[in-house]
């Protein structure tokens, strides 16, 4: 799918828009921007994420990378179907959240996302992903969802590469409606894989250890509430 | 604004010593063989390249007229006190006095500049918003640190938003019989502090030995202090036939802003040391963020202002 001019306009704003509020710095640690194909995984505690990490991502690199997304949230009005659909080309993915769903259908929703991900790096494209599932706190990263562990089990050899977000938990957290201009960063550590015969906890668990390895002022013993 | 003889004469020595500075730089990069000494070279050329950026911005800002230069110093701030807010930690109850300070607080502050209501400007920050922020915060209802977390958002104001704007204040000071007496007020405080921060760094390379303050900066030396000071105050005296002053007078000037610029350094380099960083920033390639830039600037600025405003100026536009 190529994108028009509005959409294209449309991108270049959204990530200046970010860039004045946060400068959206991208620090490239432990790989170079080019156009690999990846999976770029990030920790969750703010809307502006994943458009965060998109601005940071050089516009060649960022026209072939795709955020995957709650369904939910971005289909609730035309401006966000249009963000979503058009600028961003976001992979919508179910998520269970209201009611009491059963495991079948946990299950059934589960694989669904696991496929149309899959679908979107058979078209080429890279992605970013959430493995939280949703928006934490801020500070350390909730446990991961599986649907990393299963991406890998359906598509062999996936670069993965951690992505560390700084400060989007003080620049529009969870709950909040207006932004505060606070300078971000996103820090691109070393692609990972899934080793042959990992177990599927101890995968998650490496994942989640890398991504708070790029945290480099994190707290080493007392409270991450006040960071 | 009226660009006189005088302003353009300041600006074209400002091009003069920035072109030396260039050469010079390109002489060293080519002289240096040693690692250590190429990466100082690198730095020094990186610092001296950011310098045309910024003497480009301000001098354009200053031909735009009162207007450009209060927008200016208005986008100084927000950065600045974005890096400020960025290296302290808040909690999640000040979002909405944070929203407050960057949104209302700091335009409002700029717009009475731009005014010139003196009267409102002088106590904007230091009564109302110093009493509307811990109200904010306190509404909002989390003390965890709440004392700590409050300082800090009135700290942040208060020099990235309230001190530097007193830069662009000169401009409302009213200079006997000459319409761009202001802006040459505040061209001279600038080029004495960011000259007196220049060559206190060129001594301190060149001579440095005793530290001043081992524990807070590694780089500031007595030899680097009483070299840049004395530069610095030596080519404000002869800057004086842009101002009102006499040669004499214009030195004492001069020797205040430069010593209040040292002490904004220092404190600048204090806060940095607690936090653990080097630079507020990075906007600024060698020199690190904005704030790194105007640290002595911020207490400077003040001061410069309220001597002026004391010895030399009574006019109408500061009856409000």
């Amino acid at each position: 799918m190529k994108a028009g001019l509005i959409e294209r306009l449309m991108a270049r704003a959204v990530a200046g828009l970010v860039w004045l509020l946060t400068g959206a710095t991208a620090r490239w640690q432990g790989v170079a921007p080019d156009g690999r194909q990846r999976v770029y995984f990030a920790n969750h505690a703010s809307h502006l994420d994943f458009v965060v990490l998109w601005s940071a991502l050089p516009p060649s690199v960022r026209a072939a990378t795709r955020p995957v997304a709650g369904a939910d949230y971005w289909n609730r009005d035309a401006l966000r179907r249009f963000l979503a659909g058009r600028v961003f080309r976001a992979v919508l993915i179910e998520r269970r959240s209201g009611g009491a769903p059963t495991r079948d259908e946990i299950l059934a929703s589960a694989r669904a996302a696991v496929a149309a991900t899959a679908a979107a790096l058979d078209d080429g494209s890279s992605i970013i992903l959430f493995p939280e599932g949703t928006r934490g706190p801020g500070g350390m990263p909730q446990p991961f969802k599986s649907g990393l562990f299963h991406l890998c089990c359906e598509r062999s050899g996936l670069e993965l590469v951690p992505v560390w977000l700084d400060n989007l938990n003080r620049v529009l957290p969870k709950g909040e409606f207006l932004p505060v201009p606070l300078s971000a960063t996103a820090t691109f550590g070393a692609p990972l894989r899934l080793e042959p015969g990992e177990e599927r906890d101890a995968f998650l668990e490496r994942m989640r250890a890398a991504l708070v390895a790029l945290w480099s002022d994190r707290p080493r013993s007392d409270s991450a509430e006040t960071r | 604004m009226t660009i006189d003889h005088d302003l353009r004469l300041l600006l074209g020595g400002v091009l003069v010593l920035l072109l030396v500075a260039s050469m010079v730089g390109e002489i060293l990069r080519r002289r240096v063989t040693s690692d250590g000494g190429r990466a100082t070279v690198a730095n020094l050329v990186a610092r001296i390249n950011a310098w045309w950026v910024m003497v480009v911005v301000f001098a354009a800002a200053l031909v735009l007229g009162p207007t450009g230069t209060v927008v200016l110093y208005a986008i100084l701030s927000f950065l600045a006190l974005r890096e400020f807010i960025t290296l302290t930690p808040t909690g999640r109850g000040d979002h909405a006095t944070l929203f407050w300070s960057f949104f209302v607080v700091l335009p409002l502050q700029y717009v009475l500049v731009g005014y010139r209501w003196y009267g409102l400007f002088a106590i904007l920050i230091p009564v109302y918003a110093f009493l509307f922020v811990p109200t904010r915060s306190a509404l909002a209802g989390d003390t965890t640190s709440f004392l700590e977390r409050v300082a800090k958002i009135q700290w942040g104001l208060m020099i990235a938003v309230y001190c530097l704007s007193h830069a662009p204040a000169l401009l409302m000071l009213p200079v006997a019989g000459d319409a761009a007496g202001g802006a040459k007020l505040l061209l001279f405080l600038v080029l004495v502090v960011q000259l007196s921060d220049v060559f206190q760094y060129v001594w301190g390379k060149l001579l440095g030995r005793h530290k001043i303050a081992p524990g807070v900066s590694p780089n500031k030396t007595v030899e680097g202090f009483v070299g840049g000071v004395a530069t610095a105050t030596a080519i404000g005296a002869g800057l004086w036939w842009a101002t009102p002053f006499t040669p004499l007078q214009a030195a004492g000037f001069a020797l205040a802003i430069c010593l209040f610029g040292f002490a904004g350094g220092l404190v600048a380099s204090a806060i940095k040391r607690d936090r653990g960083v080097k630079d507020f920033g990075s906007l600024l390639a060698g020199h690190g963020g904005i704030l790194d830039r105007v640290d002595s600037l911020c207490f400077a600025a003040p001061l410069f202002f309220h001597l002026v405003r004391f010895t030399f100026g009574d006019g109408p536009d500061l009856s409000r």
